[in-house]
């Protein structure tokens, strides 16, 4: 139940590899990033022009977001935190051209996403307090400690889940939606749902953003 | 066959069920941060940042339920089996 006919797929056949559509588009979405970061760097100049001030915009847009959220620790994390915001704006916002598939409309990209995420914190978690980052897992009260620690054991496994079925139900959801809704009126009935879908496209990207930003921070500052 | 019949009608009132509980929680949030905004507009910005945080997590709820519907419709684990027996 996804787009009828896909452009890479159709390629792929052509070359007799078995791929899967996620893999080639998630190629794409980095050959576009990459061309842009090129174009961008190419000539840089004191004074911004093109492609270098709409790079220079966006750049200072997610500097300027990890500052408010995570303070001025947040800044080694910035190309982490950007490399997310913009791959998933992207992979996202690819899904309103016809013939293109979403990578993020596919668990397993998503899977990768937040198991990054989630061994980033407890790597950084580990690094910044070495062993008393066990005492984040503890609780306030030394008795409850054991009750405390299976709870944050789970709540802290939660993430990774939660991270990928959010963004993968939502951009799922919308393709089936938007494939329904051509299957039953293809004249201008689906334009509605598109212009929702840009809409969840970068919530979508803002909140796990957001939420990679605050589980790494929560990572990083002294247990209570 | 009454199998499927029940697999469509437990999708289909499980979403409903599921939409209905996030509607509703995700309406009083957002009640909450327009009244927030009205009292103080200077704070709008970190109201807005929260406010969709909460929604995120309020809406995963909705998706879960989603996904359930989406396996249960889909990608069903007990189709074969089921088959297999209508087929004796």
């Amino acid at each position: 139940m996804v787009h009828p006919f896909l452009i890479l797929e159709w390629l792929e056949q052509q070359l007799h590899t078995h791929l899967g559509p996620h893999v080639t588009y998630t190629w794409l979405v980095m050959a576009i990033l990459i061309v842009v970061a090129f174009l961008a760097s190419r000539n840089i100049s004191m004074v911004p022009s093109g492609v270098q001030n709409f790079m220079e915009t966006v750049v200072t847009g997610v500097e300027g977001l990890i500052e408010e959220t995570m303070g001025e620790e947040g800044k080694a994390y910035f190309p982490l935190i950007a490399t997310f915001a913009l791959f998933i704006l992207v992979s996202n916002l690819i899904a309103l051209i016809p013939g293109f598939y979403p990578p993020t409309a596919n668990l397993n990209t998503n899977a990768a996403l937040a198991l990054t995420v989630f061994f980033m914190t407890h790597v950084v978690g580990i690094k910044k307090h070495g062993l008393a980052y066990l005492k984040h897992f503890m609780g306030p009260i030394l008795w409850l400690a054991p009750l405390i620690f299976i709870i944050e054991i789970i709540g802290h496994l939660a993430r990774p889940m939660s991270l990928s079925l959010r963004l993968f139900g939502n951009m799922y959801g919308h393709e089936i939606v938007l494939m329904i809704f051509v299957g039953l009126v293809p004249f201008l009935l689906p334009v509605p749902m598109m212009l929702m879908g840009v809409l969840v496209a970068f919530i979508q990207t803002f909140v796990f953003t957001l939420l990679a930003m605050i589980y790494i921070a929560g990572a990083l500052e002294e247990a209570h | 066959m009454e199998f499927f019949a029940w697999c469509m009608i437990a999708a289909g009132i499980g979403m409903g069920l599921g939409s209905f509980g996030t509607g509703i929680g995700q309406g009083l949030a957002i009640k909450s941060a327009v009244e927030g905004v009205a009292r103080n507009p200077g704070a709008s910005g970190k109201i807005l940042t929260t406010m969709m945080i909460g929604l995120a997590m309020i809406e995963s709820l909705a998706i879960y339920v989603f996904v359930v519907a989406m396996i249960i419709l889909f990608a069903n684990p007990f189709t074969e089996q089921v088959v297999q027996l209508l087929a004796k």
